[in-house]
C-alpha cells in the first residue's frame, strides 16, 4: 500500500471530494438522529456516500478506508433492503461518527502525505458484530447478492479520425492487473479513454467494462485484451501501456490488420444488437440505468450534486490569494499612473474622464475579489452540531444549539481561524456553564439548556456570540483560583466584575477541579485568545450568576486590506494601522520630560504618556532626534497608550497587506511589525503591529 | 508532449555543470544556474531593523517582496556602496527567494566533473564555510557556493545581552 503521488491531481481531488464527503455525512447522520430516526431519504444518501468512499478509497488503495466504508455501507444496505423498525439509532450514530472520525484521520494523513496507517480492525469488527445482532434480530432471510449480470455485453468504439492516413499499424495489446489492486474494469476503462486520443480504431474484450463489475473477475483471470488501429507507432503505444498504473504483466506487439478485422468481427457476432456503439452513448448509457453498480453510483451522484450546487465551482485557494495580488498590484499601479506629477499636468478633460472610470473600475474590482473570498460561517457553526450532540451524550445533559445570522460572512482565512476557538468556548459551555439537569430543575429553569450561536456584521468587524443559560461564573471562585495560581495582579476589592471575569482568559486558569475529557486541563481560555490574537480579534466575557455567560469574539472581516497611515522614519516608511491611532500632535518644548530610569513621557492634558523613538528603537539612520521637530503618534491598544516619535505623516491611504518574506520572519521574529505593504510609489512600507509595542514596557 | 518533456529533461541534463559566476572583492565564486532565477541591477530597497547586517532589506521585485541579503557583508568582508555594476542575483533556493548583492556577475560557465575539487579540510574562517567545492576554469579558480549554507541562520551570531527594551542585542 504506497501512495503514488505521480497521481497529484487526482489525489487531491480525492482529499477534496472524500472530506466534503464526510461533512455531509456527518451532517445527515446528526439530523437524522434529532429527527428520532433515519428516514428512507437519509439511509440511501450515507449509504450513497460510504459507496462513494468506497470506490474511491479503493481506486486510490486506501486499503483500510475501503474496508471500513464498506463494513458502513454494508449496514446500511441492510437497513435499506429490510427497513428493520425500532432500531438502536444512537448506536448506529455512534458507530458510524466513529468511522466518520477514523476516515477523516485517516485522510488527514494522507493530506500531509503520510501513510494512512491507522488500524481499523476493532472498528470493523464491532460493526460487524453490530449487523450480526441486526441480522439476527430482523433479517431472516439473507440479503440477496445484487443481481449479477451475466451476459458479455461487448461493443467497440470506432474513431471518427480520418481515415485517409493509411500509415496506421494495428496492435494488440494483453494487460494483467496486479493481484490485489481491484476494480479492475475500471482501471481498463481509464485505460482505454487515454488511449482514444492516440488510436483511430479500438476494440477491447471485455467489451462493457464501464458498466458491468463483474467484468472486473473476468478481468482479474483472463487479462484485458485490447486490439487498437493508430498512427503513432509502437513505441508510443508501448510506452503508454507501460506507464498504466497496477498493470502486472502486459504484452504489446505489432499484428497485421486482418487480426483486428477478426476480433472486431468476433465481437460484432458476440453482441450484434450495439452495433457501433459511438464513445458518447458509453456515457449516457450509463446515466440512463438505476444506481445498481460502481460507475454509475458515482456518476449519479456527482450529478445530483452540480444539480443541487447553484452552480457552484471550488476553486483554489491558492488561485484566489494570488488573484488577490494581483488586483492589489493594479490598484497601486493604477495610482502610480494616474497620480503622477507628469500625468496631473495633462489639461484633457477626456483623459481625466478616463482616468476616473479606471479607478472606479479598479476599486469595484477590488471589492469584488474581496467578496469571492468571503465564505459563509454556517459550515463553521454546523461543525459545532457534532460537538454538542457527542458532549452531550458522554455528559448526560441535554441541550439545544441555536443559530442566528450564520449567514455571516467573513474572509476565507479567517474562517480557518475561528473554527478552533469556538470550539473551546462552546465545550466550556457544556461542560463548565450548563447544569445538570437536576440541579436545573431544581433552580426552575427549563431541563434542556439553550446554547445560543450568533454571529452578526459590527461596522469592519464580525462579532461571534456564544451564549448559554447555564451558572454563569462564580466571580468568589475566580478570584480564589487566580489566588491560587497566583495570578492576581489586584487585590479583589478593586477589581471590577469585567476585570475578574477576564481573569479566565489567562494562561494556567481553569476553574473546573475534576479533569473531564473535554476540558479542565488548564489550557482553555488562553488558547482561544491567543487564536483570535493572532487575527486581530479580542475577546470579551460577560456573566450573570444563574442565568448564563456570554462570550463574544470581535475578530476583524479580513485580513487582507488595512486603512493605515504612512509615516516615515528616516528613508524608511511605516504604516500604522488607522484603528488604534488616537491623535497625532507635536508636542510643546515644556511636556517632554524623563523618569530617572530614562523612559521618556510626555505629558497631554494632564496625562502622561510613554514615548517611543521609532529610529531609536529600530536604529535607523537618519530619523529627526528633535522631539520638537518631529510627530508624536498616539496609539492605543489593548487599553494602553503609547506615543510612537516619527519624522512626518505622509498621508492616509488603503494598503493591502502582504506578509513579509518568509526568509525574514524565519530569521528573526520583529516584534512590532505586522507585514509590509507596496506605497503609490512602488516602494515598500512596513505595516506595524501596535499590540507588538504597546505591551512593550508597559505594565 | 512527448518532444517537450524530453526538452525539459535535456535542459535539467545540461543545467547540471553549469554555473553562474560572479566577483566579490578579488574572488570569484560561482552558484549553481538551477537556483538563479534572474540578475537584475541594485534596486531601492527598504530597510528592516533587527535583521543581521548582511540582510540589507527587502525589495519590490515586480509586485514580489524579496529580501536581499548583502554577500560581502555575508562572508565578513568590508562593505562598498553600490554601483552601476552592482547586481541583485534573484535566486530560489528551497522555498525561499532571495536576492543576493554581488560586486558584479561575470558569466555562464560549465565545469566538468572532474574540474571540481573538494575544498581542502584544514582551511577555517567564514567565507570558506559558504564553499562547498572548489571548481576550476582553465587556469581560473572558482568557489562554487553552498547556497543552504549561505541561508542558514547561525544561531551563534545571537548574543544574550538585552537592551533597554528588553529584545535581545544583536
Amino acid at each position: 500500500m504506497s501512495i503514488n503521488f505521480e497521481n497529484e491531481p487526482m489525489m487531491d481531488i480525492y482529499i477534496f471530494e472524500t472530506t466534503q464527503m464526510l461533512d455531509q455525512l456527518e451532517q445527515a447522520i446528526i439530523s437524522s438522529e434529532k429527527q428520532g430516526g433515519f428516514s428512507a431519504e437519509n439511509i440511501s444518501e450515507i449509504f450513497r456516500f460510504m459507496h462513494t468512499i468506497k470506490g474511491s478509497s479503493a481506486m486510490m488503495l486506501f486499503n483500510t478506508i475501503e474496508k471500513v466504508a464498506h463494513t458502513v455501507e454494508d449496514v446500511f444496505y441492510f437497513i435499506r433492503e429490510q427497513k428493520p423498525e425500532q432500531l438502536d439509532y444512537s448506536g448506529i450514530s455512534d458507530l458510524v461518527l466513529e468511522c466518520v472520525d477514523f476516515i477523516k484521520i485517516e485522510v488527514e494523513k494522507i493530506t500531509n502525505k503520510n501513510e494512512p496507517d491507522g488500524d481499523a480492525e476493532t472498528l470493523i469488527e464491532s460493526l460487524k458484530i453490530f449487523l450480526d445482532g441486526m441480522k439476527a434480530e430482523f433479517g431472516g432471510a439473507e440479503i440477496m447478492d445484487k443481481p449479477k449480470e451475466t451476459k458479455a455485453k461487448q461493443y467497440y468504439i470506432p474513431q471518427e479520425k480520418n481515415p485517409a492516413i493509411s500509415l496506421s499499424a494495428c496492435f494488440h495489446a494483453l494487460v494483467f492487473f496486479q493481484d490485489d489492486c481491484m476494480m479492475e474494469n475500471i482501471r481498463a476503462y481509464t485505460l482505454v479513454l487515454g488511449l482514444m486520443d492516440m488510436v483511430e480504431e479500438i476494440y477491447f474484450s471485455p467489451a462493457d467494462i464501464a458498466d458491468n463489475p463483474e467484468t472486473a473477475i473476468e478481468i482479474r483471470e483472463m487479462g484485458f485484451e485490447v486490439y487498437m488501429k493508430s498512427d503513432v507507432g509502437y513505441e508510443m503505444i508501448k510506452a503508454y501501456f507501460d506507464k498504466c498504473i497496477f498493470a502486472d504483466r502486459l504484452s504489446v506487439r505489432e499484428v497485421d490488420e486482418r487480426a483486428l478485422k477478426a476480433f472486431q468481427k468476433e465481437l460484432e457476432v458476440a453482441k450484434p444488437a450495439i452495433p457501433q456503439a459511438p464513445l458518447i452513448d458509453l456515457f449516457e448509457d450509463k446515466k440512463s440505468k438505476p444506481a445498481s453498480n460502481e460507475v454509475t453510483g458515482k456518476l449519479n451522484s456527482s450529478n445530483g450534486n452540480s444539480a443541487n450546487g447553484q452552480a457552484m465551482i471550488s476553486v483554489n485557494v491558492d488561485k484566489l490569494d494570488k488573484l488577490m495580488n494581483l488586483v492589489g498590484e493594479l490598484v497601486i499601479s493604477e495610482s502610480m499612473v494616474t497620480q503622477s506629477p507628469e500625468v496631473e499636468n495633462i489639461e484633457s478633460e477626456n483623459f481625466h474622464k478616463a482616468s476616473l472610470e479606471l479607478h472606479k473600475i479598479t476599486e469595484e474590482l477590488q471589492d469584488m475579489v474581496m467578496a469571492i473570498r468571503m465564505v459563509s460561517l454556517s459550515n463553521t457553526f454546523m461543525k459545532m452540531n457534532r460537538i454538542v450532540r457527542d458532549m452531550c451524550k458522554k455528559l448526560n445533559k441535554e441541550i439545544v444549539m441555536e443559530f442566528i445570522g450564520e449567514q455571516t460572512e467573513v474572509d476565507k482565512n479567517i474562517i480557518e481561524h475561528i473554527s478552533d476557538p469556538l470550539m473551546h468556548v462552546i465545550r466550556n459551555s457544556i461542560d463548565h456553564g450548563i447544569e445538570d439537569e437536576n440541579e436545573r430543575l431544581a433552580k426552575g429553569k427549563d431541563k434542556v439548556g439553550h446554547i445560543i450561536l450568533e454571529a452578526k456584521n459590527m461596522g469592519s468587524d464580525v462579532l461571534i456570540v456564544v451564549k448559554d443559560d447555564g451558572k454563569g461564573l462564580s466571580k468568589e471562585k475566580i478570584i480564589e483560583k487566580a489566588k491560587k495560581n497566583g495570578i492576581l495582579e489586584k487585590s479583589a476589592e478593586e477589581m471590577t466584575d469585567r476585570e475578574i471575569y477576564k481573569l479566565i482568559l489567562l494562561p494556567g486558569f481553569s476553574t473546573n477541579e475534576a479533569i473531564t475529557e473535554y476540558s479542565g486541563r488548564g489550557v482553555g481560555m488562553d488558547v482561544v485568545v491567543k487564536n483570535l490574537e493572532s487575527i486581530g480579534g479580542v475577546v470579551l466575557v460577560d456573566s450573570e450568576p444563574d442565568l448564563g455567560t456570554t462570550i463574544t469574539m470581535k475578530i476583524p472581516l479580513t485580513l487582507a486590506i488595512v486603512e493605515g497611515m504612512n509615516i516615515s522614519v528616516g528613508r524608511s516608511r511605516y504604516t500604522i494601522p488607522i484603528a488604534t491611532i488616537s491623535e497625532s500632535f507635536r508636542p510643546q518644548a515644556g511636556d517632554c520630560f524623563r523618569d530617572p530610569d530614562n523612559n521618556e513621557m510626555v505629558m497631554i492634558r494632564g496625562k502622561c504618556y510613554p514615548i517611543l523613538r521609532l529610529y531609536e528603537y529600530y536604529k535607523i539612520k537618519n530619523g529627526q532626534t528633535d522631539l520638537l521637530k518631529g510627530i508624536l503618534i498616539m496609539v492605543e491598544q489593548d487599553e494602553k497608550r503609547i506615543c510612537i516619535f516619527a519624522d512626518e505623516l505622509l498621508g492616509q491611504q488603503q494598503v493591502v497587506v502582504k506578509s513579509l518574506p518568509h526568509y525574514v520572519t524565519s530569521t528573526k521574529k520583529i516584534l512590532g511589525l505586522a507585514g509590509c505593504t507596496l506605497l503609490a510609489d512602488g516602494s515598500i512600507s512596513l505595516i506595524m503591529d501596535i499590540g507588538g509595542l504597546t505591551g512593550l514596557r508597559i505594565q | 508532449m512527448n518532444n517537450e518533456a524530453v526538452n525539459i529533461f535535456d535542459e535539467e541534463i545540461d543545467q547540471k555543470g553549469q554555473y553562474l559566476t560572479f566577483l566579490l572583492e578579488d574572488e570569484a565564486y560561482g552558484i549553481w544556474i538551477g537556483y538563479v532565477t534572474e540578475i537584475i541591477g541594485i534596486l531601492p530597497y527598504m530597510e528592516v531593523p533587527e535583521l543581521p547586517d548582511y540582510i540589507r532589506g527587502i525589495i519590490n521585485l515586480r509586485g514580489r517582496i524579496i529580501p536581499i541579503m548583502d554577500m560581502r557583508l555575508r562572508f565578513s568582508k568590508t562593505f562598498v556602496d553600490y554601483n552601476e555594476r552592482t547586481c541583485i542575483i534573484v535566486t530560489d533556493i528551497e522555498a525561499d527567494t532571495v536576492g543576493l548583492i554581488v560586486d558584479s556577475v561575470s558569466e555562464v560557465v560549465t565545469i566538468a566533473d572532474d574540474n571540481i575539487n573538494d575544498k581542502p579540510m584544514m582551511s577555517t574562517g567564514i567565507s570558506n564555510q559558504f564553499v562547498k567545492n572548489i571548481g576550476k576554469v582553465g587556469d581560473e579558480v572558482i568557489l562554487l557556493l553552498d547556497c543552504e549554507k549561505v541561508l542558514m541562520h547561525n544561531e551563534f551570531e545571537k548574543t544574550l545581552n538585552e537592551d533597554q527594551y528588553g529584545r535581545k542585542k544583536e
